[in-house]
């Protein structure tokens, strides 16, 4: 079934009772040419360009619980493409491209919104580091500009710009960075990879990976032994679990992260807006909700619920900078569990174990990236040779030292990136 | 979240400062993979986990945590010995 606007044309006119289910709901083959771990964004695209890019159609995707429940649908749906370090800055840089063709690609509509991001700076060492990280999203053909306050204001002039101890001295602007609508993301690339023939199995968890002499040989759930060749992690948030079940140590240590989205309003917020102060971002969904965060929580967690202080620190952020909201109601609030790395950086790369492949550390940063990821780790998992955008993404990093992206240049200590 | 003080009693979570997970420091001469170990590498576990917690804006002290990861159940609070955390 394809989606065109005379189908709903047509379907709004015969009572909508042509839509059918977008994926199937089969049940496991004994063996599959390659298992994906994991029913996130970035599992469910890599099973679509495996089979896109790769020709493989005989694999499936293993998700223990249901399809967008994890991070992928919990998330504040920002798309940027303004990072610093080479080797993180070309693949973000590649995958905001992929957005730009994912809804006609996938023949789905993600609600992809280019609206901007507006990086707002309080003082002189921001605002040098603003510039300094517009020169290196310049020189790598993607767009940035520097706002001064006056500008800024014109285009925005709710926020709090006289704000006694950060006061907004202007932005650093991306235009084609946004927003997309993120469990239609999950349910598109869902849908895309089932029209290829890939089996998407929920509620089937992966309890112990099999190996042989060194090499994969499959995955054990409760619903039996799946074979395969190949087996692919991308778990996310229990990425160390999943890894333990074939022996390996990981350097990830799981965070919580929050959200917040009001009760709907009129619409106030054009851009997705974020503040060097209290690491505040936000932005405001179609449906009129502002959704927004901060901070993790902190403290290692695998709770996918947070505590009270960081909600405070949050509510406290938003008003300092946007007095205007504080009389909207908090509608919902919620946590995901992130796979933090010691530099902030992901990892896509082989295992030590033959067959059995990596794709985890997204931290908090990791929706963006689900387009390239998945191209990349199905060009990993079918040629064994890494994607040249994501050649950076080695698991051997921290242990040489070399190749690491700090981009908060915080150092080795998982929770502060 | 609150956390027990061995010397302060029980106090909010906004008091205290998180290090991580309790480690065992390696020899100053231990091989590289033995550092890259302490260092980056994490057991992670979904469940009781002991970690350092600093009574920042209390008395100063260090306090080994027995914490649920899963639920944040706080299961035991024990001052550090001497030189043995920070
Ligand atoms: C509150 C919040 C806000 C965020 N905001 C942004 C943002 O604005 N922009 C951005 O770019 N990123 C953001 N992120 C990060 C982003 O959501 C994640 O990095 C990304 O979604 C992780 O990849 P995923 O989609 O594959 O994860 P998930 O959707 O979590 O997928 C992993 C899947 O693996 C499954 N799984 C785990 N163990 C097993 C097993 N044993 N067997 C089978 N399946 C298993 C899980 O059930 C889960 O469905 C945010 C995250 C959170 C929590
Ligand atoms: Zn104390």
């Amino acid at each position: 079934m394809r989606f065109s606007g005379w189908r709903v044309l047509r379907e709004g006119l015969t009572g909508n009772r042509g839509w059918q289910a977008h994926w199937r709901d089969p049940d496991p083959k004994p063996e599959y040419d390659a298992v994906i771990i994991g029913g996130g964004g970035h599992g469910l695209a890599t099973a679509y360009y495996l089979a896109k890019d790769h020709g493989m159609r005989n694999i499936a995707v293993l998700e223990r619980g249901y399809i967008g429940g994890g991070n992928v649908g919990r998330n504040t749906t920002i798309v940027r493409a303004n990072y610093y370090l080479p080797g993180n800055s070309e693949f973000y840089s590649h995958s905001l491209k992929l957005w730009e063709g994912l809804e006609q690609d996938l023949n789905y509509n993600a609600m992809m919104s280019q609206r901007g991001i507006l990086n707002v700076f309080h003082n002189d060492a921001q605002r040098d580091s603003a510039v300094r990280r517009a020169n290196a999203i310049i020189n790598q053909g993607d767009d940035a500009e520097i706002l001064s306050r006056d500008q800024l204001r014109e285009m925005v002039p709710l926020l709090n710009y006289d704000n006694n101890r950060f006061p907004i001295q202007g932005a650093l602007l991306q235009r084609r960075a946004g927003t997309a609508r993120h469990d239609a993301v999950a349910w598109g690339f869902a849908r895309g990879a089932d029209q290829r023939g890939v089996d998407i199995l929920q509620n089937c968890e992966v309890t112990g990976i099999r190996t042989e002499g060194g090499k994969v040989i499959g995955v054990e759930t409760p619903r039996g032994l799946i074979r395969a060749g190949k087996v692919a992690m991308a778990a996310a948030g229990r990425s160390s679990q999943v890894a333990a079940m074939a022996g390996l140590t990981l350097p990830i240590e799981s965070h919580v992260l929050q959200a917040f989205v009001s009760e709907g309003l009129k619409p106030i917020i054009d851009h997705v807006i974020t503040f060097a102060e209290g690491h505040l971002y936000i932005s405001q969904s179609d449906k009129g909700g502002l959704v927004f965060g901060s901070y993790l929580d902190l403290y290692a967690s695998y709770a996918a619920r947070g505590n009270l202080p960081m909600v405070e620190h949050t509510m406290e952020a938003c008003m300092a900078m946007l007095p205007a909201i504080g009389k909207a109601r908090l509608l919902r609030s919620w946590g995901g569990i992130m796979d933090m790395t010691p530099d902030g950086s992901p990892i896509i790369d082989r295992t030590p174990i033959e067959g059995l492949y990596l794709n985890a550390g997204w931290c908090y940063g990791g929706f963006k990236a689900t387009p390239a990821s998945g191209q990349c780790y199905a060009h990993l998992i079918a040629t064994d040779r890494p994607h040249q955008a994501a050649a950076a993404f080695r698991l051997d990093r921290f242990e040489t030292g070399r190749g690491l992206m700090d981009e908060e240049a915080t150092g080795a200590q998982h929770n502060l990136h | 979240m609150r956390i027990t003080c061995p010397l302060c009693g029980e106090r909010d979570r906004r008091e205290f400062y998180y290090r991580g997970a309790v480690l065992e420091a390696p020899e100053e001469g231990a091989p590289l993979e033995v550092w890259h170990a302490h260092v980056h590498l994490r057991l992670n576990p979904a469940g009781p986990l002991e970690e350092w917690w600093y009574h920042q804006h209390g008395c100063g002290s260090w306090i080994r945590v027995q914490r649920d990861t899963s639920n944040h159940e706080m299961l035991a609070a024990a001052p550090a010995a001497t030189g043995e955390a920070g």
